[in-house]
This record gives structure tokens, sequence and C-alpha cells, in this order.
């Protein structure tokens, strides 16, 4: 048995409407699991990069590599969960934040290379990138205090070095 | 030159080589419509949308090329929807013109306003929205180019008015090689594994070659006919697949699977080997998966890659054109001594006699419907072009017509739409005017697209229908019989339209048969019609069974019936 476990594919497209809808429905369609996806512009205007991450064993994402190759608009599909890459993500999280824990939370904020974009009377918006298990430490510190809302943008990835 | 929207997507069906569309006007395409009125372009108007779609896909299937049809915005594209699914299922290249509200209307929810691109975004090989119309020459050169090669496939293009009536300058220039950065039409293939499955195919000692629609659609069935008969390997087809080898030929097992014949299941559950060409291992094919050719190594070799490992572990996996890969085993294999797979051949041959595919004697005095078939068969001579319904009617078919050649069975395999059958049959009509062409119906089936009888008759298009009648939906009848204790709930089809009058109301020519004795003349009758088509309504056994069959689940070596 093949384990279960996350992919990230950075899959090139088409920058055409309709893309992203293509390739979801996809997922939909055959009863694959997106985990987490993030898409957007490239250094060429014509192509946008999708980072999918993906729930299954090495024979589901193969089945998935495969499908996704059949859509016209796809161009390029890299599995890069064994490379070594470069895996950021972004979260926003409004936090309760009175001004007898204020402190503690700058402190948090700080410790994190974290930054605070919003300053409410009894709430704070703090901005924080990194991996995903940085995202969900400061998440973790922050939560005692009352997260009011948090969105992430779910994970882009770059393969280190000279390689494309 | 200045010529409008419309013009130019005749013009460039027209450089596509199309000279028929199958289709049916509204207002979203009145301009296209208006531009057919002074054009060479041969239009068949449907009396439905579905029509139109089925015939566009019996044209394509009874010739190879791609089937167009062209229907309105809203309600005629979705109309079409039920037909592109079956191209697709089936891997049949068609191209659908759909018509939309003005560019300025779309999303505002106007008068016959569908989002057909979104509708079949998974049920297509690929679609369009035509934003401008500077853009649709290469959008129409695109969508044939990708309809018709690799694993062939429908696609839509969606036409809002505004882009048809809008008048640009345009000029007819020479043709550009088409590049699409994400689609390459594949060529060659892995010579390592063909090595690999020539090794394998020189150390099996009881080979089957189970082939499926993939043969037809890469016109291989010469190749994989030499590669049978260089190597004396029985061949087993999908219902996709009858036709790519001759039936009536020694070598040939008849269909394979739920209601496969009994030497061919046997074969694939006994084989040492199985050469899976142009199938996709379809569940009405292996039934319990875990069961399927058990003691087999297995090569399969597909054009798409995503078959490959979908369902069953492949030992030789090719990707590749069917043509070209077979081609490239054969040169690699020699001739074989008389009397190769001797022991193999001949344990099937005890097969075949211990499991011939028969049928009891009526039990109600009505006709027997296995008896209608072979009748048609021996009629026709074997070289009819024979379009299905879906049900008993389709696998009686398949069991009893012994297709010689491919192209010549007309059938929806894997969607299994009622309704598809007599509009394909128009379809193939219009593509082969010198065939005989015959839908083999059901009284339940009929009556899905019977308003298609206007355009056979209009047309003067001597389609043959046999109606096998059974008052029943019989398939799903059979399985109440079998799974259901008998309880025939909503099957009984007794209240139906008096076929002949039907017949005669559009035009056409019915004749009913309920003896024995007026079979063949009916049928003769049917034949000999020039320019009228032919309802033969056979009033045959109400609860006559397909069989043998492997009950849902069961392995194929668990058949029942036909003893």
């Amino acid at each position: 048995m093949a384990k279960a476990n996350k992919h990230t594919l950075a899959v090139t497209v088409e920058n055409k409407p309709g893309v992203l809808t293509r390739v979801t429905t996809l997922f939909r369609r055959r009863g694959y699991n997106i985990e987490s996806l993030a898409v957007g512009a490239t250094e060429d205007p014509n192509i946008s990069r999708m980072t999918i991450e993906v729930d299954g064993d090495d024979k589901i994402i193969e089945q998935v590599t495969k499908q996704l190759y059949k859509l016209i608009d796809v161009i390029k599909i890299v599995d890069i969960t064994e490379e070594r890459s470069v895996d950021r993500e972004l979260v926003l999280i409004k936090v309760r934040a009175d001004t007898n824990v204020r402190a503690e939370i700058v402190q948090i904020v700080e410790i994190f290379r974290a930054r605070i974009v919003d300053i409410g009377r009894t709430t704070l918006i703090i901005e924080a990138t990194g991996d995903a298990g940085k995202i969900s430490a400061i998440e973790d510190s922050l939560r005692p205090f009352g997260i009011v809302e948090l969105v992430r943008t779910g994970k882009i990835a770059m393969v280190r070095g000279t390689t494309k | 030159m200045k010529l409008k929207g419309a013009e130019i997507l005749l013009h460039c069906l027209q450089e596509e080589g199309v000279d028929t569309i199958f289709g049916y006007p509204g207002g979203a395409v009145l301009p296209i419509y208006d531009a057919l009125y002074n054009s060479d372009i041969r239009h068949i108007l449907a009396r439905h949308e579905q029509g139109a779609g089925h015939a566009a896909d019996g044209y394509a299937r009874a010739t190879g090329k791609v089937g167009v049809c062209l229907v309105t915005s809203g309600p005629g594209a979705t109309n079409l929807v039920t037909a592109i699914t079956t191209a697709y299922m089936d891997s049949i290249p068609i191209v659908c013109f759909t018509g939309q509200v003005g560019s300025s209307l779309i999303g505002k929810d106007a008068f016959q306003e569908a989002d057909i691109t979104g509708i079949t975004l998974p049920i297509t090989k690929h679609n369009y929205l035509v934003e401008r119309t500077e853009d649709l020459r290469d959008i129409v050169r695109e969508a044939f180019y990708i309809a018709r090669t690799n694993r062939p496939g429908p696609v839509v293009v969606d036409l809002p008015k505004d882009v048809m009536d809008k008048v640009i300058d345009f000029e007819p220039n020479g043709q550009e090689e088409i590049n699409i950065r994400g689609y390459r039409v594949m060529k060659g293939y892995n010579s390592g594994q063909i090595i690999n499955a020539v090794e394998l195919i020189k150390k099996a000692t009881r080979p089957v070659l189970y082939a499926g629609g993939g043969v037809i659609a890469s016109e291989a069935a010469e190749e994989l006919r030499e590669l049978a008969e260089k190597r004396q390997i029985p061949v087993t087809m999908t219902l996709m697949g009858l036709g790519a080898y001759p039936g009536n030929k020694a070598l040939s097992l008849g269909m394979l699977g739920m209601h496969g014949t009994k030497y061919a299941n046997y074969a694939v559950s006994e084989c040492d080997l199985l050469i899976a060409v142009g199938a996709r291992f379809d569940d009405r094919v292996t039934s319990k998966i875990d069961d399927f050719a058990p003691q087999a190594k297995i090569i399969h070799i597909d054009i798409d890659a995503a078959e490959i490992g979908k369902n069953v572990d492949i030992n030789v996996p090719i990707v590749g054109q069917v043509k070209e890969v077979l081609q490239a085993i054969n040169a690699k294999l020699g001739e074989v001594p008389e009397g190769h797979n001797k022991e193999w051949l001949e344990t099937i041959e005890r097969w075949k006699d211990a499991y011939p595919l028969r049928y009891p004697s009526s039990s109600d005095g009505r006709l027997m419907p296995q008896h209608i078939i072979e009748k048609v068969y021996e009629l026709t001579n074997g070289e009819a072009i024979i379009a299905t319904e879906v049900g008993q009617n389709q696998m009686w078919t398949a069991h009893y017509y012994k297709f010689k050649e491919p192209r010549t069975l007309l059938t929806s395999g894997g969607l299994g739409t009622m309704g598809y059958g007599f509009p394909a049959a128009i379809g193939a009509k219009v593509a082969a005017p010198d065939k005989v062409v015959i839908d083999i119906a059901g009284d339940g089936s009929i009556q899905m697209n019977i308003q298609e009888l206007a355009v056979a008759v209009e047309q003067k298009l001597p389609v043959i229908i046999c109606i096998l009648n059974n008052h029943f939906l019989g398939m799903v009848r059979q399985w109440q019989g079998l799974f259901y204790e008998k309880r025939y709930s909503y099957t009984d089809m007794s209240h139906q339209p008096d076929f002949i009058k039907l017949a005669e109301a559009y035009g056409a020519i019915g004749i009913r048969v309920t003896e024995y004795d007026e079979v063949e003349a009916a049928i003769k009758k049917a034949l000999a019609s020039k320019d009228k088509p032919v309802v033969l309504d056979f009033w045959v056994a109400k609860e006559a069974d397909v069989f043998p069959m492997v009950p849902s689940g069961a392995s194929l070596m668990n058949m029942i019936g036909g003893d």
C-alpha cells in the first residue's frame, strides 16, 4: 500500500477565464480532495501558476496529474513535494486585544516576525507569512486571546536553485 | 475582404472540409442561419436538438470524420447535453456550435441564456466561448483539431449573437500550423516497452487480445488482425470494439463482460497474457475487478495515459497511437509455426462448443428477438451499418450480429443513451448513402427520439428501424425479474402508440410482424425501400431475457443463464 500523504503540485496554466473552474471541476468530478489552492500571475502575463495541495497516495496523485494534463489549458505540472522548495503562506488574524494583553500580543508578533496591520479599539489584525508550520504556530499562540477572524491564502511554493 | 462573423464561421467550416451539419435554428443563431441560406454546406434540420447531436455523432462514427451540429442558445444548447455526454463517454469527435445571447447580456439571465460552457465543462474534451470575432478562425481550427486528435471527443464552441453579426476585415490566408501550448498530438511510443510486450507475447501460451473502441478510432483494425492471425491469439472485443476484428472469424470470441459470451469471459479468466488495445477496463467489462484476468500479465496500449493504471495494475503500459504501437509490435514478431497455441485454441473451441450463444423457444408464442437479429444479419450479409438503442436490443445485437468491419456498429456504450440509435442512423445514412443503415430499437427507446422520423422522410433517407417490441422496458424488467422478485415496477409499456400508424403519419412505411413466416419478407421489403424510412414493428416475446450474464459484482467466471 502506498502511504496517504499531502502532495504539492505546481501547475502552470493559461491565464484565461474559466481555467480555475476547469481545474476545480476536475477535482470535484473525480473525487480528489484539494487541501489548499492558490493561484496568481507569473512573470509571463499569459501564464498563471496554481499551487495545489492534494491529499492522496501515489496512485491518486498519478491519476490527478494525468487527468490534469488532459485539460487543454494546463501547460505543465510538477510535483514539488520531494523537491527542496520554499513554501509560503500568508495569514491575516483578527485577535481580541484589550489594553491589558496588547503588550503580550505584540511580543508574540515580534517572535514570529509578523506585523500588526490594523489597530482597532478592542482588536488587532496581524499579518504573518511563513510555511504551514509557522502559520499554525502563530495561530496556536494567539488562540488563547480569542481569534475573531482568520484567513489564510493557501500555500505557494517555488523550487530552490536555478531550475524552473 | 469584409465579412460577418457568421460568414467567417461557414468559411472556416469549409476549410475544415465540413460539407454537412445537423442543426436546429433559433433566435441567437439567426445570423448563422442567414449565412447558411446561400451556403454550399448541407444543413439537415433535426426535429429536436438531441437528434441533431446524435446524428452528428453517428456521422462521425460511421466515417471517422468530425461530426458537426449547430443549435441555438439556452434550451437549444441544454437539449444537446445528452448527445455531448454520449460522444464524450465513447470518445467520438464532434464539434457543437451553440448560439449565445449577445455579449452585453451574458450573465444577466437574459431570455434563452444558459451557461453552456459551464454546463459542458465535465462532458467535453474542451470548450470555448468566442468573445471576439477576430478570434473565431483560430478557435474553430483548434476546436476541430482537438476533437479529432489524440483521444477524440466533443468540443463545444459558444457563439454570442453580436460576435456573429460583427463585420471585420478577414483574409482567407494559408493554414499556419496549430500550436497549443498545453496540447500536443501524441507521436511515437516507449520502444523499451515494445520490447517488453514482444517478450511477453512470445512467452505466452494462453494469450487473449482485448480490443476496444480505440482500435476503431485509431483505424488499427488491420494491424490488430495481423497480430491476432500471425500469432494465433483469440480476440475478444468490448461493445465499442465490435467490428475491430471480424466477428465471423474463428479467432473471434465476441464480446466480453457482463453480457459477454461465456467463452470470452472464460478465456479472459484463464489467460496468461491479456493484451488490452484501446480499451479502458470499464466496470461492464471487468465486473468484479479483483477477479479480472487473475492469472494474466497485462499489456495495455492506449493513447490516453490517464487510462493506464486507472482501474487495474498493468505490467507493460504503452502510451501511443494504437495503430503505430501495433505496427511496431508486429514488426518485431515473426510468424509462428502451424499449431502454435494449439492447446489453448482447443480449450477455447471446447468452450465454444459447450457454451454457444443460444436462446430458448418462445414461451408466449411471440417471436424470439434473437431470431430477428439473426435474420437481419443473414439478409444484410453482415454488411449493414447497425445502430442500436440501449438495453436488450443493444445486447442482442452485440450477440447475434457478427460485425465484420469497423465503423459498422453505432451504439452508446459508455453513457447508455436510450434514443441514441435512430438519430445516429440518420447521421450515418447521410454520411454513407450507399450503405444499408438499420436501427435496432426497443419499444421504449424508439419513443425517445421518434420525432426524427420527419427528418428521414424529408431527406428521403431509407433508414430501417427494427423495433423489438416486447411491450416492456425489457432490460429493466429483466433485472426486476432476476433480482427484484418479478416486481415489474413501471416497466410495462403496453400503452404505446400504434407504430405502424405513427410511421405512416410521418410519411414513412410501417410493417407489423407477428409471425415467424413473415419475418424475412418484411425485412426484404424494408431493404427494398429506396427513398422512405421503414418501421418494422416486431412483436417479440414479452419476457425474453438477455443471457448469459454476469450478475453485478460477481466475477466473470460466474455467469448465469444461456444454458
